[in-house]
């Protein structure tokens, strides 16, 4: 039979710490991509101020059933136009592809890999050698 | 199963008192909001016909985690999910990071209910003339009235549940009624207003991400295995009625909304039924899309609530997470600690003012879920074969669901990278780190054997 295992009792600090640690852990990764979405809205930004027309129905070539519904929804031919314009850029960038890719299957291969070892210790403690 | 009250030695186990009506309600309940708000993003990344063609693509992976879910789930029947599932048959690690999925997945789309319910009073306010109102105390009053509720049982809980998505699923029948099916041109235009694919076929790809919103949290069911009076019955039956429930759900709302709205609105719409509802023109059947709206956050942040202090529990249960969340209510029989622990995180994520980002982190954190229930399923055949220990339910053509369940997810991953690179690797980030964490500091407090509670055979290959 395998040796029991007796893990150490954790006090109240240590308990409310880790709970923190979680917690920051998960605004920090909300708060990142900002960093990168701020520089993007910036460029973004200066593109439309250097194309700024005003725009007209006609000017955005829409049938006549369609301009009514936009109408209906409360929008003049300006608003419209700023939804109608906004595009998602699918450009792929291969490196980044990779980078991610790698991020994401070394995540996977390396939580088997630990849940293996300790897996066997809890299989090892529950049922004997 | 039963726990311990914290300090106390008292054993003391969570009721069973539920039915299938409830597994139904609780799946539902918390999914049925994504038709009237979130499903439409699809629609911005690869407009209408991506968002139906996503729409179905991303129905087929959840049939699979229906399946693969209700077959584990019926045989592990205990708080936690997936969570417990993980525990049994791949280990500590990737439980913790299961548990983490699901609280994450939960406590975020409960706080994206929360601003919904806060954003249609202000709609309301202003259709009656009060422009500017506040939105902050209906967020507040949302949480922490289903907080109450959820600490005071579980059967008053998902009762309610059952009422609410039954109305708010009815709304849908009705707008669809109204909208004139049969009568093409009369009211619906998807002549004029359905276009070609606008970004191509990789639109289409993309739109997978917000097709997720169609069904996201179906899988919720399995956290009631431990208050279900028949596991075996209760949770198949729940879960599959659910999906057939949303599949309908999703198709009607997509017919409704692509022959109402320009594509590029539906994209970017914060509520695209209530809209649908305002745009038919009348005002009875505004005013039920607005209740119908609110209804559906109302439950979808209630079984939110349900299933991610039941997460949270069986990580303290466990000392995954500190013990002292691992308690149940000597009266309610509810875990108590983790529902208010959970309170003013779902209110500060929901102040954060980074609404797309919060969403974002509850799919990713849904469809890592997801991965881990495909390499799970095989797992759990080939440690355990079929006859060698009892299962509630068993699903048809495995390996065939698994491996079309990591497929699909594999294609939701690239989807995400499609606009959203840059936070898949900052929730990535985050999953690791913690992991780390968990292996360096937090393992040593966790009881070995104690992991395994089922009555089970050891395992072939161990």
């Amino acid at each position: 039979m395998t040796k029991h295992y007796e893990p150490p009792k954790q006090g109240w600090f240590g308990q409310i710490f880790d709970s923190l640690f979680v917690l920051a852990l998960v605004y920090l990764s909300l708060m990142l991509p900002l960093l990168f979405k701020a520089k993007e809205a910036a460029s973004a930004a200066a593109g439309a101020a250097a194309e700024a027309v005003k725009p007209t129905w006609e000017s955005l070539q829409l049938s006549p059933v369609v301009q009514e519904q936009w109408e209906k929804l409360g929008y003049d031919a300006e608003k419209a136009a700023a939804l109608i314009n906004t595009k998602f850029d699918y450009t792929i960038d291969p490196v980044w592809l990779v980078i991610t890719a790698v991020v994401l299957i070394g995540y996977f291969v390396f939580m088997l890999k630990v849940s293996d070892k300790e897996y066997r210790q809890v299989i090892a403690e529950k049922f004997g050698k | 199963m039963s726990t311990t009250t914290g300090d106390s030695k008292q054993r003391i186990s969570m009721l069973k008192v539920l039915n299938p009506f409830h597994i139904w309600a609780l799946g539902v309940g918390i999914v049925l909001v994504g038709e009237f708000m979130g499903w439409n993003f699809s629609v911005a990344k690869g407009g209408a016909y991506g968002s139906l063609i996503a729409c179905w693509v991303i129905g087929l992976l959840y049939t699979c985690v229906a399946m693969i879910d209700s077959e584990v789930t019926s045989t592990v029947a205990a708080a936690g999910g997936q969570y417990t599932q993980a525990k049994h048959i791949i280990g500590p690690l990737m439980a913790f990071n299961v548990g983490l999925y699901l609280v994450m997945a939960y406590t975020m789309l409960e706080a994206a209910d929360a601003l919904v319910v806060g954003d249609l009073m202000k709609s309301g306010a202003e259709a009656l003339g009060h422009a500017g109102l506040d939105t902050k105390p209906f967020v507040v009053l949302t949480i922490a009235f289903l907080a109450w509720l959820n600490y005071r049982g579980v059967f008053t809980t998902l009762t309610l549940n059952f009422v609410i998505t039954f109305v708010a699923f009815i709304a849908i029948l009705v707008l669809f009624l109204a909208v004139e099916p049969a009568n093409p041109g009369a009211v619906l235009k998807h002549k004029e207003l359905l276009t070609d694919l606008p970004y191509g076929w990789i639109g289409v790809v993309a739109s997978l991400q917000f097709g997720m919103w169609y069904y996201l949290g179906i899988e919720g069911t399995c956290q009631a295995a431990e208050e279900v009076r028949s596991a075996g019955r209760a949770i198949p039956l729940g879960t599959m009625g659910g999906m057939m429930t949303l599949l309908v759900a999703a198709s009607l709302t997509w017919y409704i909304c692509a022959g109402l709205m320009p594509w590029q609105y539906l994209g970017q719409a914060v509520t695209p039924l209530y809209d649908a509802g305002t745009l038919v023109g009348s005002t009875k059947l505004q005013l039920l899309l607005f209740v119908a709206t609110a209804f559906a956050a109302i439950a979808s942040a209630n079984g939110c609530i349900n299933d991610a202090s039941r997460a949270w529990f069986s990580l303290g249960r466990d000392r995954y997470m500190p013990v002292f969340f691992g308690a149940i209510h000597p009266k309610y029989r509810t875990p108590y600690r983790s529902i208010i622990f959970l309170v003013p995180i779902a209110v500060s994520f929901a102040f954060t003012g980074l609404l797309d980002q919060v969403i974002t982190f509850s799919i990713l954190s849904g469809l890592l879920g997801y991965t881990f229930m495909s390499i799970n399923i095989v797992k759990f055949r080939k440690m355990w074969p079929l006859g060698s220990i009892h299962r509630g339910y068993i699903h048809p053509f495995h390996p065939l669901p698994a491996i079309t369940l990591l497929i699909l997810c594999s294609a939701t991953y690239f989807a995400t990278f499609l606009g959203y690179g840059t936070s898949l690797l900052s929730i990535l980030a985050f999953y690791i780190v913690a992991s780390i964490w968990f292996s360096v500091r937090r393992y040593k407090f966790v009881k070995r054997a104690d992991q395994f509670t089922m009555p089970w055979p050891r395992p072939k290959g161990y």
